[in-house]
């Protein structure tokens, strides 16, 4: 350990540069995915009331597909409460406290404000390229801010797209080019299934994230299907090593 | 632009930041407890599949298990070429390929 950790500093500071295009390159498939999610932001943006610099400023300072949804839906509903819409946004979120804890043990390592700048672009997508490629290559913040980046330019440009030519476009949902992501990360998913704990998990997540996904409200699917199946990843885990 | 909507794309952006920063911030100060280390390594598996899979059975909200179901077919067809390939482009690539032509036919 002692003899590999030198090594491996110097090669992530000369690799910084390559780790951040590795980052944007990856992303391109999930910047397809994002796409006609951010046109269809801008286009529900104008038909709820928004001006276009009020839709196009929530996708600059919020980057969260799911809850801008879902407010938007409200303020084109009249619920303009601020105390409503913004609990709203911190329960559709509530699952990114999950992925900051998975990257938690990498990320602390960091400055504070690299933390923060990071944080900030913690999406869904962000954080599976990113948590994927620390599995395979190590952590590293170039990567993390190059997926970031990219996700963030595409989310936010996708957005300015549906609120200046979105009305003239039928659905974009209908093309079928959000089925990027789910094909993303069943690549990033299949190396992971190698052993029988990670097998079981696996189930117990689909299976609790599909009866989720039709009983409980807005995204706690993710929640609740991620804390039963790691918990019981946790539990195999322990008895297994019980057992050796 | 209107002042009460800025003041609520601002809460938005808070409250979101929040949920994105909070676990950082509170482990930068305690470090990772260790009943949560062994939690923690399963989450990516967890939430990937989590992503996953109401995305491909439920594409419209509710429960599609029949072949009228495009993201389903091309999901199977993805997960196969996932597996033999380890390629996101020949996954994207063929499962798209697959989408568009079921729309067309469908």
């Amino acid at each position: 350990m002692n003899i590999v950790r030198p090594v491996e500093v110097s090669r992530g500071k000369r690799a910084a540069g390559q780790e951040l295009w590795q980052g944007i390159a990856d992303s391109l498939p999930v910047m397809l995915g994002v796409t006609p999610f951010g046109i269809t932001c801008g286009v529900m943006g104008l038909t709820a009331g928004l001006t276009g610099m009020e839709t196009l400023l929530m996708s600059m300072l919020v980057f969260a597909g799911a809850s801008q949804f879902v407010s938007i839906t409200m303020l084109g509903a009249g619920i303009t409460s601020w105390s409503v819409i913004v609990l709203t946004t911190l329960l559709i979120n509530l699952r990114h406290f999950l992925m900051g804890a998975s990257l938690a043990p990498y990320m602390t390592k960091l400055p504070l404000y690299q933390q923060a700048l990071l944080a900030f672009g913690l999406v869904d997508e962000s954080y599976v390229l990113t948590i994927s490629r620390t599995g395979s290559a190590g952590y590293s913040p170039y990567y993390q801010f190059g997926v970031n980046t990219a996700l963030y330019l595409a989310w936010v440009l996708s957005t300015a797209a549906g609120v200046l030519v979105g009305r003239s476009i039928a659905d974009p949902l209908a093309w079928g080019l959000d089925f990027a992501m789910p094909a993303t990360f069943l690549v990033l998913l299949m190396p992971r299934l190698v052993d029988r704990i990670s097998l079981y998990v696996c189930w117990v997540a689909a299976v609790a994230a599909v009866a989720g996904a039709l009983y409980l409200p807005g995204k706690w699917y993710i929640i609740v299907s991620c804390l039963l199946a790691s918990t019981a990843g946790g539990i195999l885990e322990r008895k297994n090593s019980h057992a050796q | 632009m209107r002042s009460e909507i800025i003041l609520i794309i601002m809460g938005m952006a808070l409250a979101t930041f929040f949920t994105r920063f909070g676990c950082l911030v509170l482990f930068s100060r305690t470090g990772i407890p260790s009943f949560l280390q062994g939690w923690l390594q399963h989450v990516p598996t967890a939430i990937l599949t989590a992503l996953i899979v109401p995305g491909l059975l439920l594409p419209k909200g509710y429960l599609d298990l029949t072949i009228h179901n495009h993201y389903l077919l091309a999901g199977i067809i993805a997960a196969f070429i996932a597996y033999k390939s380890r390629n996101i482009l020949a996954t994207i690539g063929i499962g798209m390929a697959v989408m568009v032509t079921l729309k067309f036919l469908g």
